[in-house]
This record gives structure tokens, C-alpha cells and sequence, in this order.
């Protein structure tokens, strides 16, 4: 394995968040920290606890799901679309790096980022709100797997994408969407029956159901489906990033 | 599975750095790139690859360095084959593009070693430092790459394809829009790297260069090699010379002269000027017959003067022969080589 490519790219990305660091982690949080203004201290207040949860403390990791989704996505998929609009691109093609290596490189420092960033965002919401984490270790490993996963997606989206247009259109379009209509501010119990039937459709409703039992040991869906769910979705963008670079898709002629 | 012979294969690494058999590219539009290019790069030599745009020059370099994948052929890196054992292959290459792609806000010193990394080499600042000062870049370093000039990026390319220290280089228009003396400096650190044993395959728009420089021309056109040629040879060969008359009266037809060769003969500057054209190699030139014989048809001399074709006339002359042919017989697609 040549690990040095490994730990050139990801300290290459990681430098690139380093000079970036006001757009990569400042502004995450000061939203993030709105969100805890305007739904948690102005609105939560007038809102009855949610499963024996204060509706401040219930959006948290709701609140972490979506920076970490959004984040995930936007780091991985600018990180790899940007040498292919510039054109280093060919650098990294012609390297001794196998698409595993690069992934490990590139979907690393992606995941880091968005980790770091959560964690940020939930030392910030003990500003807010008082926080308890039943099942910490559970919490870590959904965080881990929710971020390698949606940072995978990104990969795949940076190399899909042939215009800065793509690369937005997926985080605004669908991610977001996703995220809001997945529980990170509600319990799908909260809503109707049929509306019930089509959220579990969501693949988001997974991982915030899973990582919100991680804090208060109540979800939607059972933790072993959304254990399962994550890492059924992570085999496949890892099948798919294989593929990509065996074929050369949008890579090579 | 065909397997390459053994001793074969360690006479091509003793001899051969690069083998490239057979290889041909199509690209999904249906533009053939490349059609059956045969070539053998010796170890240590700086070879030219001359081709008008379009030729497929960097398809061939591309394909070499694992950037397009090749329609048919194989390629071999120092006997290790681009496929299958292609971290071997790739390990020994620099490529510096045609294009001044960079990271602009990333550092030079950054953007280097980045670059040492990924070809799998531990953390080596003396080597670094040593490949920066060697392009005038050391001062620099901390720069970030957007402030460069256009001939400091050049450099810098050249810097991050020396910073893995490749056995075979290439460089693909290396010299384009860098200035006179820039360009002296590069030549002289191709030449030193020659020296240091790397192996260098250039492709150039400047004859000049591959005058200067090469030890070995290719010529490429229409994606079929039609030429590979050591330079002297090749010089040696098809370099015409010319004896120019400069005439005491202007003639308005080419004089039919006794032991001269009518088609050797042609006017020029409005018939003042008089050029016989000979092959240096015969060992009668027939100059001494031509001035007898104008002496005798009472042609009288100014002056005269002798010159010898460029690399620059030999080439322009092959490709358009390649191009009429080509015209001529659509259906030949083999290498003329």
C-alpha cells in the first residue's frame, strides 16, 4: 500500500481546510448556533417536550446530522472535483495511487472535517440546551460511519459532476431536502400515517433515528435497521467508487 | 497468456527503458488518435517527438503515463507492463503536462512535496530543496502558486515531476511561452538530467529544440509514427545541401547544361539567384561540372555560398509527405517506421 500517497493527500486536504477555515468550520457553526437561537430558545420554548426529551435537546442530533450530511458531501465532492476543473487531475492518475489509496485520502479528510465539525457543533449545543449521550460509543460510531458514508457519496458526486452547477445542485436539491424531511427536527411519529409510511423511504430517517437513540435511547426505527441501513448504503458508494476507478468513468478517455 | 520471455526481458531493461508495441487509441467520438505505434526508448537518452498539432503526441504520453487507457497494444515501463504491474511502472515516471494546471493557492514548497508523496517517496527537504534551487524556485517557496509568472509554473511543473526522482521524464512542450533565456536554462538542466542517467522523451513545437537537444527523433503525424531516426542520422541523411549562384545577370529559364541534371537546378530572387541542390553523401557532388559548364555557357558568378537543410525543412518535408500519402492511400493505417 503506498501510504505515502495516503498521507500526502489527506494532509493536502486537510491544509486546504486549514486556509479555508472561516467558509469549512466558522460558518458551519454560527448557522448551526442560529438554528439552536431560533428553534431551541425562541420557538422550543412554546413546543411540549418531544419522547420525554426538551424540544432544544431533541433537535441536536438532528442538528449534528444535518451539518454532518451537508458537510460530508460538500467537502469530499469539492475535493475531487476540483483537480479534475483544473486539471491536476493528472497527477493523481498517473501516482502509483490505487483507488482505494485515494479514496483513504480524499474520503479521510473529508470525514475528519465533518467529524471535527460535529463535535464542534455539540460542544456548542451545550451552550444551549442541557445534553445527555446514553450510548456515547454508539454515538461515535454512528458519526463515524454517517460521516465516511455521506463523504463517500461526495466522492462520487465530485467525480459524476462535470460543472460547479452538479456539484450544487445534489447538496441543495436532495441532501437538504432529506435531511430536513428525515426527523432532525421532528419524530416521524409526529406526523400522519401515510406520511409515516413514505418518510421510511428516507434513508436519512435512519441515521438521525439512530444517532438520536445514541443520545436519549428513543428512535423512530429500530438501531439495528439503522445500523444496517448505513452500512448498506456505504458498501454501495464504495462499490460504485471501485467501479469508477476500474473503468476510468469520467476520468480517463 | 502470452508470457514475455525472460532474457528477452532482461535485454529490454538493459537496453530499453520504455517499450511502447502496437499500441493504438480510439476515443469514444470515434477519432483514431493513434494507430499502431511501435516505439523503443533506450535508457539514458533524450528523445524528441516531433508532430504537428493533433498528431497524437499527447495521447502517446498520456497513454504511457496511465492518463487515457489505450484502445490496443502494451507498454512497457522498464519491463514492467502499464497494467499489470502498474505501480512499478508509474513509480519510475515525471510527467510534466502541456498545460499549467496548479493548485493556485496552494504553496510551491506545499505543492511539491505533495507531489513526492503521492509517487509513494518518504519526506526528502535536502532533495526538495536541491530540485527547487535547480529552477531558481528555492526563493519562492513560500509562495503561493497564483502569484507565479507564467515561466515560474513551468518550472514549478517540472519541479513536482523531478521531486520522486523518475527515471524516465517526460516533458510535453516544456518550453512553450517561456522566454529565450528561460528556455537556455531548461535545456541546460534536460541536459544535466540526461547526465544524472534519466531518461527524457520530449515533444516540442520548436525544432530548435529538438535540434539542440535530442539524441533521437520521432516523427508523428496523423497518429502514426513515420519516422524514428537518430538526429545525426537522420541529418545526415535527408538533410539536403544547396550551392546558391549569385548571378552577374538575372536569367529568366534554368540553362540546360551539359553533366548537370536539369531538376537539380532551380531560380530564385527573380532569376538573380541560381541553386543547384546535391546530395552531400555522393562523393561527386558535381559542383566542379556545374561551374565548368556555366563558365563555358558564359554565366558569369558574383558570388556564391552553400547551406545545409534544418531539422525544421526535413520535418516539414516528412509530414507533408505523410500527409499525401495518407491522401493517396486512406486505407493504409500501418506505422511507416
Amino acid at each position: 500500500m503506498n501510504l505515502h500517497a495516503v498521507r500526502a493527500i489527506y494532509a493536502f486536504e486537510m491544509a486546504r481546510t486549514r486556509r479555508t477555515l472561516m467558509q469549512s468550520v466558522v460558518s458551519p457553526v454560527v448557522s448551526t448556533s442560529l438554528y439552536f437561537v431560533v428553534f431551541g430558545a425562541a420557538i422550543g420554548s412554546r413546543i411540549q417536550s418531544v419522547g420525554g426529551v426538551s424540544y432544544g435537546a431533541f433537535i441536536v442530533p438532528g442538528l449534528i446530522m444535518l451539518s454532518l450530511l451537508t458537510q460530508s458531501v460538500s467537502n469530499a465532492s469539492f475535493g475531487i472535483y476540483f483537480p479534475r476543473f483544473s486539471g491536476t487531475i493528472y497527477e493523481l492518475l498517473s501516482a502509483p495511487v490505487s483507488p482505494l489509496e485515494t479514496v483513504l485520502g480524499y474520503v479521510g479528510a473529508a470525514a475528519t472535517k465533518s467529524i471535527v465539525l460535529g463535535l464542534i457543533i455539540l460542544a456548542t449545543a451545550t451552550l444551549f440546551v442541557p445534553l445527555q449521550i446514553l450510548h456515547p460509543v454508539w454515538m461515535v460510531l454512528f458519526l463515524l460511519l454517517t460521516a465516511t458514508t455521506f463523504s463517500l457519496f461526495g466522492f462520487i458526486l465530485g467525480l459524476w459532476a462535470n460543472g460547479f452547477e452538479q456539484l450544487q445542485v445534489v447538496p441543495l436539491l436532495v441532501i437538504t431536502p432529506l435531511t430536513f424531511l428525515g426527523g432532525s427536527f421532528y419524530s416521524i411519529d409526529m406526523l400522519p400515517a401515510g406520511w409515516q409510511q413514505l418518510a421510511l423511504f428516507n434513508p436519512v430517517v435512519y441515521l438521525v433515528s439512530g444517532f438520536r437513540w445514541s443520545f436519549y435511547g428513543h428512535a423512530d426505527v429500530a438501531v439495528g435497521v439503522s445500523l444496517g441501513v448505513t452500512v448498506l448504503f456505504l458498501a454501495l458508494s464504495l462499490v460504485i467508487v471501485v467501479w469508477i476507478f476500474r473503468t476510468g468513468w469520467r476520468l480517463k478517455a | 497468456m502470452f508470457r514475455y520471455p525472460a532474457a528477452a526481458r532482461y535485454a529490454e531493461r538493459m537496453h530499453d527503458i520504455l517499450t511502447i508495441d502496437g499500441v493504438s487509441k480510439t476515443y469514444a467520438s470515434g477519432l483514431t488518435a493513434l494507430s499502431h505505434i511501435d516505439l523503443n526508448i533506450r535508457r539514458g537518452e533524450i528523445f524528441a517527438l516531433l508532430g504537428p498539432n493533433g498528431a497524437g503526441k499527447t495521447t502517446l504520453i498520456s497513454i504511457v503515463c496511465g492518463i487515457v487507457n489505450a484502445s490496443s497494444g502494451s507498454v512497457r515501463v522498464d519491463g514492467h507492463d502499464i497494467r499489470r504491474d502498474w505501480r512499478a511502472a508509474r513509480e519510475l515516471i515525471g510527467l510534466v503536462p502541456q498545460e499549467l494546471t496548479t493548485d493556485a493557492f496552494e504553496t510551491v514548497l506545499g505543492a511539491v512535496t505533495f507531489s513526492r508523496g503521492l509517487f509513494g517517496k518518504p519526506a526528502d527537504p535536502c532533495h526538495i530543496e536541491r530540485v527547487l534551487r535547480s529552477l531558481s524556485l528555492w526563493d519562492k517557496r513560500n509562495s503561493r502558486i497564483v502569484t507565479l509568472s507564467g515561466g515560474m509554473k513551468r518550472r514549478l511543473l517540472v519541479a513536482k515531476a523531478l521531486s520522486h526522482e523518475p527515471q524516465l521524464l517526460f516533458l510535453d512542450e516544456p518550453t512553450a511561452g517561456v522566454d529565450v533565456t528561460l528556455r537556455r536554462e531548461m535545456w541546460a538542466l534536460v541536459r544535466d538530467l540526461r547526465d544524472t542517467g534519466v531518461t527524457v522523451i520530449l515533444t516540442t513545437h520548436y525544432i530548435e529544440e529538438a535540434e539542440e537537444m535530442a539524441d533521437r527523433v520521432g516523427i508523428i503525424s496523423k497518429g502514426r509514427l513515420i519516422l524514428v531516426e537518430d538526429k545525426a542520422v537522420l541529418m545526415h541523411q535527408l538533410g539536403r545541401k544547396q550551392l546558391t549562384l549569385e548571378l552577374q545577370q538575372a536569367l529568366t529559364t534554368v540553362p540546360a547544361l551539359p553533366g548537370v541534371a536539369p531538376d537539380a537546378l532551380t531560380l530564385a530572387k527573380d532569376g538573380e539567384q541560381l541553386v543547384y541542390t546535391y546530395d552531400r553523401e555522393r562523393e561527386h557532388t558535381g559542383m566542379a561540372e556545374l561551374l565548368l559548364a556555366l563558365s563555358e555557357a558564359g554565366i558569369a558568378i558574383k558570388d556564391l555560398h552553400t547551406t545545409q537543410s534544418s531539422l525544421e525543412d526535413i520535418f516539414v518535408g516528412l509530414v507533408a509527405g505523410s500527409a499525401a500519402e495518407s491522401t493517396a492511400a486512406p486505407t493504409d493505417a500501418g506505422a511507416l517506421t
